[in-house]
């Protein structure tokens, strides 16, 4: 009996299957754990369920393993341990797994995995969670090796058939051929005897050299359903009879329910009924419209509570106060950190500050409690922790939450939390029959788990031309600390000092401090870029500066301290090479550098920009070069740097989260700016050809946008920008630097 | 009760007259493919056609739609130019997270049907109100260049 | 000796022009001076009251009356701070030389009017006393409220003392010398404020003389539309001319058909005081949109009417700084209009923020609200309102609807808000305007 076999006889449950969803989708059973995507053209449209039983009961099917199935027809399904939020991770996985199955690609399609922290555990993260670009290089090797047993036990299948030796067949798009005898017989008839087999503990892998899928630019498989509204996120979910609620939390952070007059709201069409838990409100209507409009009716009155005093700016005192008085983690330390403070010494102190996720998809879990379970919709990065929190609020056993997941509009990190199926399910126990909570806009971005707030203290010295001693105090929350709670002891957080203790420069003298300081009522968590986008900023832009009190040209002054990693030296060269590095550019025009060692990807890039009189920036082209290793997907690769960049620019010209009275005061996209497609330059990637392990990409373009962007505003004005989002009062002169 | 013609069919729904088109859409006729994204017509994940026209469905009450034609991404392709913009979408691997693309396809649709071969401008004028926060705008550009090339 | 004369001379000249000016000032028409016709004590007026409330009213509970004419004054917009309580006080009325603080007016007895007695109250009203006898700025539009009858004043207390007491400490004024000298207020006031009751004018009808008493005793429509003297009395000589108040400009509501409003219907006049919208005349943000949501709009049909014959009466005043708008749209294609060199900066915040609501052609695309085209805000050469309402937006509220329009103050730049306002008076309106990044900045401050 299969992995997979065991699990859907462990998760067996013989209720009917045979009720169907309002969009005419078969219904959900406790027993189909496992969501099988539609085939649409080629593509999937995700977010429905066929029972585990049909889509590979015992006898019907092939599933060696917990990723992959084939059926009598030789339709492949391939069961996807990390979800897709637009990072292409369906089809990369996908991909790897039929190179070594050598399955026929027409014939592949995706489901998502269920929770299953045994089955499906990403092992960087210790858990079933999607997240730290690390999907390729966790599943990298066991995603092989569950192909090439696949393709191994298919082998012997046929090969007994045919009482051939093994090794004398050969496999090819979905069938076992035996090129002696001219045989060939595909996958799907080989599936009962196949089944039978016991797979190989240590299939041989293919070698580079013998891929047919990785490295070529492979369509994604989710696009179709994603142009024709098809696809379904978790917000579109609508199990029969389903209601509609929106909530408020009390503008002031933790801040929690006083008093609720509802009087107004019931005269608003559609209206059903108010939900006030301790923290929340919330509306249920026949549609999004009454709720929102019976939330705008109550009269609430709220207390407050301990925050309401707060703002960013005595935030950003807090972190000074610590960053001057306490000590912390020392991250790195080698050599005499004495030398970064000698008396010429340069020194800086920089600072980033609140940012938003601002997903494109608000955020929201449609929720159905009854006697018997609950079952919740939504599209989370941890379906294994969105289970738990179900189970804890409702006091269900773990095998009677049903969790559907849902292609994601957006995570960047918001949701690696969990709040809102709990505030969802909390909710919805209130509640007779399905409900969908839905986050307006606005409650979305002032009840967020905020990017943190940093302060970076810097001393350097400079020694023929090269770094010679460097230390760097930075100061903020640990997301970790809270996320993994015991996993960050005393400051060992490894995420905060990402790419900081670790820089690749090689400096003899090298002193790293990470001091925990958390905000008062701010909740902080991880954003696309997690510490390194806060990291390589910093550094990065310090690192100019001492190009330029070295008199060195920055580019240079960067090579001649990369001789230990030779991978990002070769990908500067390139990068400032195809940016035009140094060639002569018009009035108010300037270029800068970066370069990062971030995710197992070795990326530089150049930012060139244009800044006028009023401070105002005209971004005009930028260029980047990465080394990732082994390209599963060279253009997913190159569309995550393009994308990945403009989140990091729009982050670095507009992001910010103002506190004020314990309120967020930005809400919605008119204060919370995004860059719009008239201000894109052209953006070009090139990659590294490399035979080497893959590296992570998701997030390495938000890390690589902050620093090259700062630099070139540099080389442009002459004014240095230590903190963000870009101040243009300063470039402007309105303002001291 | 509010009779709207959406996708070529009559529809009634009941709903109040100050209800956005959006969420009669999405909750009411189930047609999920058009998305919240701001409500306040600042990102264009909500827009749809109304007499090929492109709206910003989240603040357009339904009172004023009684007789007027509304296509949704849903039906999109069976105009000329929105089979054309949905295949260069594909060809050139526009698509990341998905969320933002019904708006950006319907209003690219629009644009095309009104004007067959756009230039940079054009193509600023038309999808600037459209943010995509997966940063695909690069490919958007050049996927509306390639559909306008399609025959 | 010779000098000495010259001396003389000069300083008797400078004296003389200070003192005419002086005249000129003090001796101004008073408000309703431009109807001409003699009045009577409202006492021996023969028509119909126009002081109280409207006959729909007339049976209603002194308390409902005394709201409906709270309502009809717009006492809550000025003593309720933003996003504060109704009645409590706080907002800040921010002026060249310091700030002052509009106080409590709840029924609270240590913060509030809870210890005020009738004839304190009519003081304040009436005379711009406090109920220590101490005069009030002039913010405190009691040289309007002087004319409103002691009957509606006291209906207006009765009202506010039938609300909850809200205990909110009133905040210290902060004006420099010599603005701080509050004694020199009670100069200002036995110079401007007739302390006069309203006298209707027998030989007009009563619908106008309704209409004088609601604009004139209770909605203080000249404290914004009418220009001030250097003394910043009203200069009724111009009356409801047009004036910049908090940072916002009234327009020029005169009977002038190219500059006022003499070429609108009365059927536009009353739907835009009722709502804050007529269709082609543009919709109303800031403080005249306050106004409707707070104010006008509870007004019943016949009062609104009531305002228009008034308004309408008003004398023609040429305000050519201001021209006529434009009233055909602007084309729909991008390209046409305003060339894109010409600013691309406004252009390209339009496209991004604006055009999904306004259209190219300046046509509401989502509600005839959306409409710039006609409107007075795109066609004042300061793009004045057109600044204040891409920074701090619109949230209007009236039974009949809402129109919402997002504050973008916080994120764009004065720079960016510059822009996009210059292009859209260029494309929209009569002369595209030029503001500055200062002037900009300067406006925020204003009306903040
Ligand atoms: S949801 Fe309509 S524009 Fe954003
Ligand atoms: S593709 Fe994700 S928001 Fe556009």
């Amino acid at each position: 009996m299969s992995i997979f076999d065991k699990l859907a006889a462990a998760q067996a449950d013989e209720t009917p299957a045979d009720e169907t969803e309002a969009d005419g989708a078969p219904r959900p059973t406790r027993r189909a754990l496992l969501q099988v995507g539609a085939v649409l053209g080629g593509g999937l449209a995700v977010g429905f369920l066929v029972p585990v039983g049909k889509a590979a009961g015992p006898g019907t099917g092939f599933a060696p393993n917990a990723f992959i199935r084939i059926d009598p027809a030789g339709k492949v399904t391939l069961i996807m341990p990390q979800v897709e939020m637009g990072q292409g991770i369906y089809t990369s996985i996908s991909m790897i797994l039929a190179e070594e199955l050598d399955a026929d690609w027409a014939q592949v399609s995706v489901d998502h995995a269920p929770p299953n922290e045994a089955l499906y555990a990403n092992s960087m993260l210790g858990m079933q969670a999607t997240g730290n670009s690390n999907s390729i290089r966790a599943f990298w090797t066991p995603l092989r090796k569950a192909g090439a047993a696949a393709r191994a036990l298919l082998v012997q299948a046929a090969a007994s058939g045919w009482s051939v030796d093994p090794a004398s067949c050969r496999t090819e798009s979905g069938q076992v051929i035996h090129d002696a005898s001219g045989r060939r017989i595909a996958y799907g008839a080989l599936t009962g005897r196949a089944a039978a087999l016991k797979p190989p503990t240590d299939p041989p892998l293919k070698t580079p050299a013998a891929f047919r899928l990785i490295g070529k630019p492979i369509k994604r498989l989710d696009t179709p359903a994603k142009t024709d509204g098809s696809a379904k996120y978790g917000i579109d979910a609508l199990p029969d009879g389903v209601k509609f609620a929106t909530l408020a939390h009390c503008p002031v952070l933790g801040g929690k329910v006083a008093h609720v007059d509802d009087s107004q709201a019931k005269a608003v069409p559609g209206f059903r009924q108010v939900v006030v838990l301790d923290n929340i409100v919330a509306v249920v209507g026949d549609h999004m419209w009454a709720a929102i409009q019976g939330l705008r009716a109550l009269d609430i009155t709220w207390d407050e509570g301990a925050n309401a005093n707060v703002t960013s700016a005595m935030v950003m005192e807090r972190l000074k106060a610590a960053s001057n008085s306490r000590t912390g983690y020392v991250a790195k330390s080698v050599g005499d950190v004495g030398k970064a403070l000698a008396s010429d010494a340069t020194q800086a102190v920089y600072q980033v500050p609140f940012l938003a996720h601002a997903t494109m998809e608000p955020l929201n879990c449609t929720v159905h409690i009854t006697p018997a379970g609950c079952e919740i919709w939504t599209g989370t990065q941890v379906i294994g922790r969105a289970q738990k929190t179900v189970a804890d609020v409702t006091g269900l056993p773990l095998d009677k939450v049903i969790v559907h997941q849902h292609l994601i509009g957006g995570g960047f990190g918001r949701r690696l939390e969990y709040d809102m199926v709990t505030d969802a399910v909390r909710i919805a126990q209130h509640v007779d029959g399905p409900v969908k909570v839905v986050w307006t806009r606005e409650e979305d971005m002032q009840h967020d788990v905020y990017r943190p707030s940093w302060y970076d203290r810097f001393s350097a010295t400079l020694k023929d031309g090269k770094i010679d001693g460097w230390k760097h105090v930075l100061t903020g929350s640990s997301v970790v600390a809270r996320w993994l709670p015991g996993a960050a002891p005393n400051g060992k957080d490894f995420d905060a000092y990402d790419s900081a203790a670790d820089m690749p420069y090689d400096i003899p003298n090298k002193h790293v401090e990470f001091i925990p300081e958390e905000p008062p009522g701010v909740v902080t968590g991880f954003w696309r870029g997690v510490g390194p986008a806060h990291n390589v900023f910093v550094i990065e832009s310090f690192i100019d500066e001492l190009a330029h009190k070295a008199g060195k040209d920055p580019v240079d002054f960067r090579l001649s301290m990369l001789g230990k990693t030779p991978r990002l030296q070769a990908a500067l060269k390139l990068a400032a090479d195809k940016a035009g590095w140094g060639s002569p550019l018009p009035a108010n025009c300037g270029r800068g550098v970066a370069v990062q060692p971030t995710f197992g990807s070795w990326i530089a890039t150049v930012a060139e920009v244009e800044v006028d009189a009023e401070g105002e920036v005209k971004l005009r082209r930028m260029t980047c070069a990465v080394d990732t290793g082994i390209a599963v997907n060279p253009d997913t690769i190159v569309a995550q740097l393009q994308g990945g960049l403009i989140f990091g620019l729009t982050a670095a010209l507009y992001g910010k989260v103002d506190i004020e009275g314990g309120r967020v005061q930005q809400s919605n996209f008119h204060d919370y700016r995004m860059l719009r497609i008239d201000q894109i330059p052209p953006i070009d990637v090139h990659v590294i050809p490399s035979g080497e392990a893959p590296g992570g990409i998701g997030e390495t373009g938000a890390v690589a946008a902050f620093a090259p962007l700062a630099n070139a505003i540099f080389a442009a004005t002459g004014k240095r920008l230590r903190s963000l989002p870009v101040d243009r009062d300063i470039l402007a002169g309105r303002k001291p630097a | 009760m509010a009779s709207l013609n959406v996708n070529g069919q009559v529809r009634t729904v009941d709903a109040p007259p100050d209800m956005p088109l959006l969420w009669v859409l999405r909750d009411l006729l189930k047609l999920t493919g058009t998305k919240f994204g701001c409500g306040i017509a600042q990102c264009g994940a909500c827009t749809v056609h109304v007499d090929g026209a492109p709206i910003r469905s989240c603040l357009m009450p339904i009172s004023a739609l009684e007789g007027r034609q509304i296509t949704t991404i849903e039906a999109v392709g069976t105009t000329p130019a929105g089979r054309k913009v949905q295949q260069a979408w594909l060809d050139l691997e526009v698509i990341q997270c998905g969320y933002c693309q019904s708006g950006q396809i319907m209003s690219a649709a629009a644009l095309l049907a009104g004007n067959p071969n756009p230039d940079d401008a054009d193509i600023n004028a038309a999808m600037a109100g459209n943010i995509c926060r997966c940063g695909t705008y690069v490919r958007i550009r050049e996927a509306i260049k390639s559909a306008a090339k399609a025959v | 000796m010779k000098i000495g004369r010259i001396l003389l001379i000069a300083v008797a000249v400078v004296a003389v022009i200070a003192l005419g000016l002086f005249a000129w000032i003090v001796t101004g028409p008073k408000p309703m001076d431009f109807a001409g016709g003699g009045t009577v004590d409202l006492a021996a007026y023969k028509g119909p009251s126009p002081t109280g409330v409207p006959a729909d009213f007339a049976s209603a509970d002194p308390i409902a009356r005394g709201k409906y004419l709270t309502q009809a004054a717009d006492c809550q917009a000025c003593h309720t701070a933003k996003g504060g309580v109704p009645f409590a006080g706080g907002l800040a009325f921010n002026l060249p030389f310091g700030t002052i603080w509009s106080p409590n007016i709840t029924p609270d007895k240590d913060t509030g009017i809870g210890t005020w007695s009738d004839a304190a109250f009519l003081g304040a009203l009436h005379k711009g006393v406090d109920d220590e006898g101490k005069p009030l700025y002039p913010a405190m539009p009691y040289a309007a409220f002087t004319y409103m009858s002691d009957a509606d004043a006291l209906a207006i207390k009765a009202y506010l003392f039938s609300l909850k007491p809200v205990h909110r400490e009133n905040k210290d004024n902060t004006l420099t010398f010599p603005f701080n000298q509050r004694w020199a207020m009670s100069i200002w006031a036995r110079l401007f404020d007739p302390d006069k009751r309203f006298a209707p004018q027998p030989d007009r009808s009563p619908e106008w003389n309704r209409g004088a008493y609601l604009a004139e005793a209770m909605a203080h429509c000249g404290d914004c539309h009418t220009p001030r003297s250097l003394a910043q009395s009203l200069d009724n000589r111009r009356k409801y001319a047009g004036a910049v108040a908090a940072g916002w400009r009234a327009y020029n509501t005169t009977a002038d058909r190219q500059y006022g409003v003499g070429a609108w219907s009365d059927a536009e006049l009353a739907q835009y005081l009722a709502t804050g919208h007529a269709d082609g005349r543009g919709t109303a943000a800031g403080p005249m949109g306050e106004a409707v949501d707070l104010s006008l709009s509870h007004l019943t049909a016949s009062d609104i009417k009531a305002l228009v014959a008034y308004v309408r009466s008003v004398p023609a005043v040429a305000t050519p700084d201001q021209p006529a708008p434009v009233t055909h749209p602007a084309p729909a294609s991008p390209k046409l209009g305003v060339a894109d060199a010409a600013n691309p900066r406004g252009k390209q915040i339009f496209e991004g923020a604006c055009a999904s609501c306004h259209s190219w052609t300046g046509q509401g695309s989502l509600t005839p609200w959306a409409t710039l085209t006609g409107g007075r805000a795109v066609n004042d050469p300061t793009a004045t309102n057109v600044a204040q309402v891409v920074i701090a937006g619109a949230n209007r509220h009236i039974a009949s609807g809402f129109s919402f329009m997002p504050a973008f103050g916080r994120a764009y730049s004065d720079d960016e808000i510059a822009a996009v306002a210059n292009y859209v008076t260029a494309r929209f309106g009569a002369q595209g305007s030029s503001v500055t990044t200062k002037q900009v900045a300067a406006l925020r401050k204003a009306a903040s």
